[in-house]
């Protein structure tokens, strides 16, 4: 056997300073940072400004004294209408999301025109504008849906036709609908193909095989595709301008039919219908400040859902 | 280049034939498979195959990659069923009733006909559920019967002593050898008439390989073993017959001791004496 050529120098270093590669590795270091800083601006402006106003009273109390008085207004109401809405939301998104992916990953035939139809729409979905959400929110489940609940029943007055919790709320399920179904395909292709095959040889249906067996494991998935939903929709605005969000309300919601007040649209009244906008500036920055940690805490709790299913699924019963 | 033997030529002393030739024959036909083409698509995979497989007996099917032995053996419980694009022409019939007729109710085949994979695939579950899953499927509920089963199907499986003490523990802590026996225990639970084995120790290591081999010679006194298998020694030392293909056709059928021995086709003898495949 002959030897190799003899290695060249006794060191694996290059020789040559490598400019290119200098270059580009310090472009993304640069690219994180920037990201990063601009997060931490934000944040710390954010704190900054609404710490001063942010109290327990302010989280607790109501508008019905002043709306627009450091030291009078809460938001109480804005973040029991976020909350209902975000949580109604993801009563519906969820269940019609995961059967529409459940449909698309296991029973659909794939490349048929059905299913790229089915597929195209969603992609569609997902590109629309929200403030394009909020107008079909509003003609739909507003004016033909719930129009159509009040001549059902004979309502003299609007009792569905008119904006309200529940078309908010379902109208954030359709924009948020294609985070959902891609999440949980996604989960669903992650399966091993031997596992459904197992099933069905064992004398399964289909129907038994997804329930019993690819469902369970599709479960963080699913829920990782709920937690994008929540995010999504906690801070949107346009979807539920016309079709739920109350300027002012004297009362809390107590029925699906009721408006809502919330906090991302509290903003956008704090900062455009203020008679005096330094005075408002406080309680503009808290609810802001209120609103980034409504959404993590919602994150949170499905995230700590998520961990507690994944613990179980290791454990395996 | 000359053709070299990978494989010494196997000799009447490597098997161990349970039952002699005359004795074999003696178990009567299960399995009859009658002109069976099947095609993927455009391109045939299986070209009017006819045979008939015995009942309590390991029929092995060998072949080179491609040859059709996998597809043939998902036939028997109609697992090409999940593909698209397949079309199947033929027959096949178990006691005499053809598995591809209108009336048959798949879900009861497949009860009937068990199947044990190439990839040991247990349910990421307990081991205790993933036998109980499948009798569960098939009616059985009480605590008391599924107990009683599982600890059949695991002795029968070979499994039991190693795994008593952990039977609530995820199965997916097996060792593959345990895993694929796992999955055999969890076929014969649901008391199938046939097994079908697809490659079912070519991911294992040699002991764990020995072990399934010993219990398959255990299983075919109850059950009808099919076993599709790449090595020659393995067919050789657990089947009474071979199937032999080549790109989708049967070339021989035969009782193991004589393919191996003295086929009568050259193409089979140079196969099992690894001059090509």
């Amino acid at each position: 056997m002959q030897n190799g050529p003899p290695a060249r120098g006794r060191h694996f270093r290059a020789e040559k300073f490598d400019v290119a590669s200098f270059f580009f590795s310090g472009l993304t270091g640069l690219a994180t940072f920037l990201i990063l800083a601009m997060l931490a601006v934000i944040l710390a402006n954010i704190v900054y400004h609404g710490w001063p106003a942010f109290s327990w009273r302010f989280i607790t109390a109501g508008t019905e004294k002043d709306m627009f008085d450091v030291n009078k207004a809460g938001v109480l109401p804005m973040i029991l209408g976020t909350t209902a809405r975000v949580i109604i939301m993801t009563i519906f998104v969820i269940p019609v999301g995961v059967i529409t992916a459940i449909y698309l990953s296991e029973y659909a035939r794939p490349g048929s025109l059905a299913t790229r139809v089915i597929r195209g729409a969603i992609n569609n979905l997902a590109g629309v504008p929200s403030i394009v959400f909020g107008l079909f929110g509003l003609g739909f489940f507003i004016a033909f849906v719930g129009g159509g609940l009040d001549t059902l029943f004979g309502n003299a007055s609007p009792k569905w036709g008119k904006p309200a919790l529940i078309w908010a709320s379902l109208t954030l399920a359709v924009m948020t609908l294609p985070v959902v179904i891609v999440a949980t395909e996604e989960a669903l292709r992650a399966i091993a193909p031997g596992l459904r095959e197992a099933s069905l040889a064992m004398g399964a249906t289909k129907l038994q095989t997804v329930i019993q067996i690819v469902l369970p494991q599709a479960l963080p998935g699913i829920l990782t595709g709920g937690i994008l939903a929540v995010s999504r929709a906690a801070g949107e605005v346009a979807p539920i301008l016309f079709t739920g969000a109350a300027y002012y309300m004297a009362t809390l919601p107590k029925s699906l039919s009721d408006q809502f007040m919330d906090l991302g649209y509290h903003v956008f009244v704090l900062s455009t219908q203020s008679p005096d906008i330094e005075r408002t500036r406080p309680i503009l920055y808290a609810t802001v400040l209120v609103l980034l940690l409504l959404t993590f805490a919602l994150n949170l709790v499905a995230i700590l859902v998520r961990a507690r299913v994944r613990r179980r699924m290791r454990a395996a019963h | 280049m000359t053709p070299t033997n990978l494989v010494p030529k196997l000799q009447a002393k490597d098997m161990q034939p349970s039952l002699s030739i005359e004795e074999q024959t003696r178990h009567t036909p299960l399995i009859d498979l009658q002109g069976l083409s099947l095609w993927y698509g455009e391109s045939q995979a299986l070209k009017d195959i006819s045979f008939f497989i015995r009942e309590r007996l390991v029929t092995a099917f060998i072949g080179p990659s491609g040859c059709g032995k996998s597809t043939l053996i998902r036939c028997l419980n109609r697992m090409n069923d999940l593909i698209d694009e397949v079309n199947i022409e033929g027959k096949i019939t178990i006691h005499g009733h053809n598995i591809y007729g209108d009336d048959v109710d798949v879900i009861e085949l497949r009860k009937r006909v068990g199947m044990v994979f190439q990839k040991s695939n247990p349910f990421p579950k307990s081991i205790y559920e993933n036998i109980a899953y499948g009798l569960r499927l098939h009616g059985v509920k009480a605590r008391s019967d599924l107990d009683s089963i599982i600890e059949q199907s695991l002795r029968g499986a070979a499994l039991w002593d190693e795994v008593k003490d952990r039977l609530h523990e995820s199965a997916l802590g097996l060792s593959g050898g345990q895993q694929q026996r796992l999955c055999i225990a969890r076929a014969i639970a649901i008391k199938p008439e046939i097994i079908l084995m697809d490659e079912p120790a070519s991911a294992l290591d040699p002991i764990a390989t020995a072990k399934i081999e010993d219990l398959i010679l255990d299983l075919k006194k109850e059950f009808t073993i099919v076993i599709v298998t790449h090595n020659m020694q393995q067919a050789a030392r657990i089947s009474d017959y071979t199937a032999f293909f080549y790109l989708g056709e049967l070339i021989e059928y035969d009782p193991t001791a004589k393919i191996f021995t003295n086929p009568a086709k050259k193409q089979t003898e140079d196969y099992v004496t690894g001059r090509f495949g």
